[in-house]
Parts: structure tokens; C-alpha cells; sequence
């Protein structure tokens, strides 16, 4: 790679480190408006017009507590915990792709996306399983029993439901045949019924996608998985101890994380940056075919960020509707539930498979 | 144990039928009605810029009345101070001088007067024992949130019913 193909990467990534926090950011404005929209009462709503101000005002207040280290925990690990946390979370939204890719004379195709990897899901999977080591860490670190069963509940969580979020996806992949996020996106641009851009694979995976969309929410620790936190019982869980911006980190990577999920969800099951009737906009709009193209794009990039506030609203959704599970019934519901279910789809899939080769459809 | 009332009810716990097991169902239906609660108009009142009406009855901030010519009522008698319940009240009582009959209705009244909105509860038994119905509480005036202890005790510049002329003293001072 040149120079300036590489500076365009650069400024690709840091657009996307940005455009994540960013939304991260007001995602804990989001989460206290709508559960107060939920609730019938309007939530935070004095700092700034709709109360946007309140992330600043929060950041700053954090920014401004204690930096409190507990005198029996393990210092460096209780600094590590936080820091792993925000790092994996962040690190996953490398290999999403935001949209298609943009055509210019000089530069070629550049792609909206940080890195093009063709083994982009099992990258994210691989980044996502270290994430609950910053809780591991976190939880150990503090020398406390509460936030040590925290810590256990959720290590135990997360890898129970990555067995069920792996064999969904690998559903997915058999229909694909590609690992790579930007394959799966561009192979649903194609027409459904004569609709461009329709050909969503949650049309042909709607049962992979409850089971993702449930193993997304253990993983993303959110209600009502929300057991290593369970603040009812275990007093905040892993981050008890935690104050400052370190317990800002850790609730701060739970949003990214979120992003990041949404985003993959929206890839794999919602077609990713493709819109409904997108080659009509687009030859309706130009003329030119690479005119066309880059206004597809750009368009395509809004719609993949609407499909991921969408969401991220039903996160929260649900997260201000359901009661927590039982411990029993998590881990009852991830093996005896999800994991059966998804080696029937991924049966389903491939008799599925083979009988369209058959018959040629 | 065998009861004695007969009234004890046993609950059996069932087990869960495939709809309940598949939970899926029941999430809608919840997520249906909190979505219902998303779009209700919400019931709260933002209060510093909208105030909820007070009733006739309400028993708000004190004031200590003036006559039809605008003279003081207030003989500074001591009833209410006795009557109050919270020990909210003092007061200084003082001779009406000549040429002071136009301010003060009786020959004895209030230098000072003062009632601690921070001790006060708003119980209406001064305006009750007042002889002279000189202290009153409003229904359409609360005391409002301060910075400073000092700044609840209220005097007689914020309690004696302004004049009606506007270039009154007590009209400037008058501020709540
Ligand atoms: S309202 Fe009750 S408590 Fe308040 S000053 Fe009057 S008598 Fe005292
Ligand atoms: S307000 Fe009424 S009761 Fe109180 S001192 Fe004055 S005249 Fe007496």
C-alpha cells in the first residue's frame, strides 16, 4: 500500500474509533431517556436541550471522583481489568464494514471498514471471548467475594452462550460460505422478489437469529442476562469495587460491545449496508454507474447505523421490560435450550442446502 | 401443619406448559406493553417551569395583612408564637410613636417579626389564634429553595403585605 492509501486507512479507522465512542458515549443518555420513556417520566432532561449534555456532565463527574484502589487488591491487575474490558470492545468494531466500498479515479475502491480480514467473524470471536477476561481480571483483582462471584457467573455466561452463538452463526456460514463480514454483507445485496438489496438472511435464518439475538445478550452481559452485575444481589457484581473511570471503562464498554453486536447482528441477519430498492435509488439518482455507486454507499453507510440504533433501542427495550434470569435457568436456557436448537437449525440448513442443489432452485 | 382457619390456600407451583418454556411469547407481550408505556404522555410535571395548582385549602407562605387604610394589623400580641406548634415565630414588640397612626392600626406593634420557613410546618395554627387577623398563609405561595439557612428566616420585609402604592417602601423589598 502507498502512502496516501495507507493515510485513508488511517483516517477510516480513527472516523470509526470516533464514531464508536461517540455513540457509546450517548448510548448512556439513550439507556436513562428511554428507560424513563418506558417508565412514564421523561428521564434526564435538563443538562443541554433533551438533557445531550448529561454524557459530558457524567464523564466529567467520573472523571473527577477518587481514583480509589482497594488496599488488599492486586494493583496492576485492577488497573489491567478495565483497561483489557474497553480494549477488546474496542477492538472488535475493527472488522465490521460500515459500508460498501467508495470509487474514486486515484484511489481505487476504498472500503468503509477498518480492516478487511477474510476471517472477519472469527476475529470478532476471538476478540469477544477475551473481553470476559477484563471482567475475570477485574473481579479477581478486587478481593472481594462479591465481585469474585460476579466475576465467575460471568465467565461461566459467556462461555456457555458463545457454544450456542457459534453454532447459529455457523448456520449462516454454510449458507455463505465465506467468514469474511463483508462477503456475507455483499452477498445480500442481491435481489428477493425482484427487490434489490432484500436478500436478508434473516428471511432464511429466523431461528438462527433468536438464538444469536439471545446468546447476543448474555454476551453483551445485558438484562436479562445481566447476572455477573445483578446489582439486587451481588452489589454491582464484578465492578464493585470499582470507581472513577475505571467503573466508567467497564460501563463504558458494555455500550461498545453493544455497538459491536448490533452492528454484526445487522450484518449477518439485516443485510448489512444494503437497503431495500437500492440499484433503482441509485440509477434514479445518476446516471453514472460509479456516481451511483458512491451515493449507494454513502446512503448505505446511514442505513447500517440506523439498523444498528435500532438495535440498540431494542436493547434497551427489553433490558427495561424483563426480570433477570435465574442462575439455573441461564444455564439451562444456553444448554439444554439454545445449543439444541442450534444443531437443529444448522441440520434444517444444510438438509435445506442440499435439497436446493437437488432441485436445483 | 393442619390449619385452623380453613382459609389456607396451597399453591401448587405447575410445571411450565411449551408456551411458558419457550418464553418467547411472554416477551412480546411484555415488550408490547412497555412499548404502549413508551408513547403514554407522561404524567410529570416539570417543575420549575410548570407548578402544579395548588387547592383553595392549601396552606402556602405566611403574610401578615394590612387594614383597608394600609396600616399594620399585627399588635404583636404573641398569640401565634404561642400557638405555633414548630416555634417558628418571634417578634419584637414596640410603642406606635405619634405621628406613626397611619402605619401601624394598634398602639403596640411588631419592630420585628419573624417566622423560620425551615422550623415552620405549615400547620395554619397562627393564622388560627391571630386576634387581629393579621397572619394569614397563602394558597398560591411556597417558600423557595435557597442556598443559605439564613436566608428562610423570613422578616417583616418579606412577610407585610405590600402596599398598594407602588412607590412603597415595602414594595421594593417586597420580593416573593
Ligand atoms: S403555620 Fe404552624 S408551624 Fe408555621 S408558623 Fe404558623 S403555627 Fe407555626
Ligand atoms: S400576628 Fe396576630 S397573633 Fe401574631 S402577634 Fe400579630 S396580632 Fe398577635
Amino acid at each position: 500500500m502507498e502512502i496516501p492509501a495507507l493515510a485513508i486507512q488511517a483516517l477510516i479507522i480513527l472516523a470509526i474509533f470516533g464514531i464508536t465512542l461517540l455513540i457509546a458515549t450517548y448510548c448512556t443518555w439513550a439507556e436513562r431517556r428511554i428507560a424513563g420513556f418506558l417508565q412514564d417520566r421523561p428521564g434526564p432532561n435538563r443538562v443541554g436541550p433533551w438533557g445531550l449534555g448529561q454524557p459530558l456532565a457524567d464523564a466529567v463527574k467520573l472523571f473527577f471522583k477518587e481514583e480509589f484502589i482497594p488496599a488488599t487488591a492486586n494493583k496492576w491487575l485492577f488497573i489491567a481489568g478495565p483497561s483489557l474490558a474497553m480494549l477488546t470492545a474496542l477492538m472488535s468494531s475493527a472488522v465490521v464494514p460500515f459500508g460498501n466500498t467508495i470509487l474514486s479515479d486515484e484511489f481505487g475502491a476504498i472500503r468503509i471498514q477498518g480492516i478487511e480480514v477474510n476471517i472477519g467473524m472469527l476475529y470478532i470471536f476471538g476478540v469477544v471471548s477475551l473481553g470476559v477476561y477484563g471482567i475475570m481480571i477485574g473481579g479477581w483483582a478486587s478481593n472481594n467475594k462479591f465481585s469474585l462471584l460476579g466475576a465467575i457467573r460471568a465467565a461461566s455466561q459467556n462461555i456457555s452462550y458463545e457454544i450456542a452463538l457459534g453454532l447459529s452463526l455457523i448456520a449462516v456460514l454454510m449458507m455463505t460460505g465465506t467468514l469474511s463480514l463483508r462477503e456475507i454483507a455483499l452477498q445480500q445485496a442481491e435481489p428477493l422478489f425482484g427487490i434489490s438489496g432484500m436478500n436478508w438472511n434473516i428471511f432464511y435464518q429466523p431461528l438462527g437469529f433468536i438464538i444469536f439475538l439471545t446468546c447476543a445478550f448474555a454476551e453483551t452481559n445485558r438484562t436479562p442476562f445481566d447476572l455477573p452485575e445483578s446489582e439486587a444481589e451481588l452489589v454491582g457484581g464484578y465492578h464493585t469495587e470499582y470507581g472513577s473511570m475505571k467503573l466508567g471503562l467497564y460501563l463504558f464498554a458494555e455500550y461498545v460491545n453493544i455497538i459491536v453486536v448490533s452492528a454484526v447482528m445487522s450484518t449477518l441477519y439485516f443485510g448489512g449496508f444494503n437497503f431495500p430498492f437500492q440499484n433503482e435509488i441509485g440509477a434514479l439518482l445518476s446516471s453514472d454507474p460509479k456516481v451511483a455507486h458512491n451515493i449507494i454507499t454513502v446512503m448505505g453507510i446511514g442505513v447500517f447505523f440506523l439498523k444498528i440504533f435500532a438495535f440498540i433501542f431494542f436493547f434497551m427495550w427489553v433490558r427495561w421490560t424483563l426480570p433477570r434470569f435465574r442462575y439455573d435457568q441461564l444455564l439451562n436456557l444456553g444448554w439444554k435450550g439454545l445449543i439444541p436448537l442450534s444443531i437443529i437449525n444448522i441440520i434444517l440448513t444444510g438438509t435445506a442446502i442440499l435439497l436446493s442443489e437437488h432441485f436445483g432452485w | 401443619m393442619e390449619s385452623l382457619s380453613n382459609r389456607k390456600k396451597v399453591l401448587e407451583q405447575k410445571p411450565m406448559t411449551v408456551t411458558e418454556k419457550m418464553y418467547l411469547p411472554a416477551i412480546f407481550n411484555g415488550l408490547s406493553i412497555t412499548m404502549r408505556h413508551f408513547f403514554k404522555k407522561k404524567p410529570t410535571i416539570l417543575y420549575p417551569e410548570q407548578k402544579r395548582e395548588f387547592g383553595r385549602e392549601f396552606r402556602g407562605l405566611h403574610v401578615l395583612r394590612r387594614d383597608e387604610q394600609g396600616r399594620e394589623r399585627c399588635t404583636a400580641c404573641g398569640l401565634c408564637a404561642v400557638a405555633c406548634p414548630a416555634e417558628a415565630i418571634t417578634m419584637v414588640a414596640g410603642e406606635r410613636k405619634k405621628g406613626e397612626e397611619h402605619l401601624y392600626r394598634e398602639e403596640k406593634y411588631a419592630v420585628t417579626y419573624e417566622i423560620n420557613m425551615l422550623r415552620c410546618i405549615f400547620c395554619g395554627l397562627c393564622e388560627e389564634a391571630c386576634p387581629k387577623e393579621a397572619v394569614f398563609l397563602q394558597n398560591d405561595k411556597t417558600a423557595p429553595p435557597r442556598f443559605e439557612r439564613d436566608e428562610f428566616i423570613y422578616g417583616k420585609d418579606r412577610l407585610v403585605e405590600p402596599l398598594e402604592r407602588a412607590d412603597s417602601k415595602e414594595n421594593i423589598k417586597y420580593r416573593y
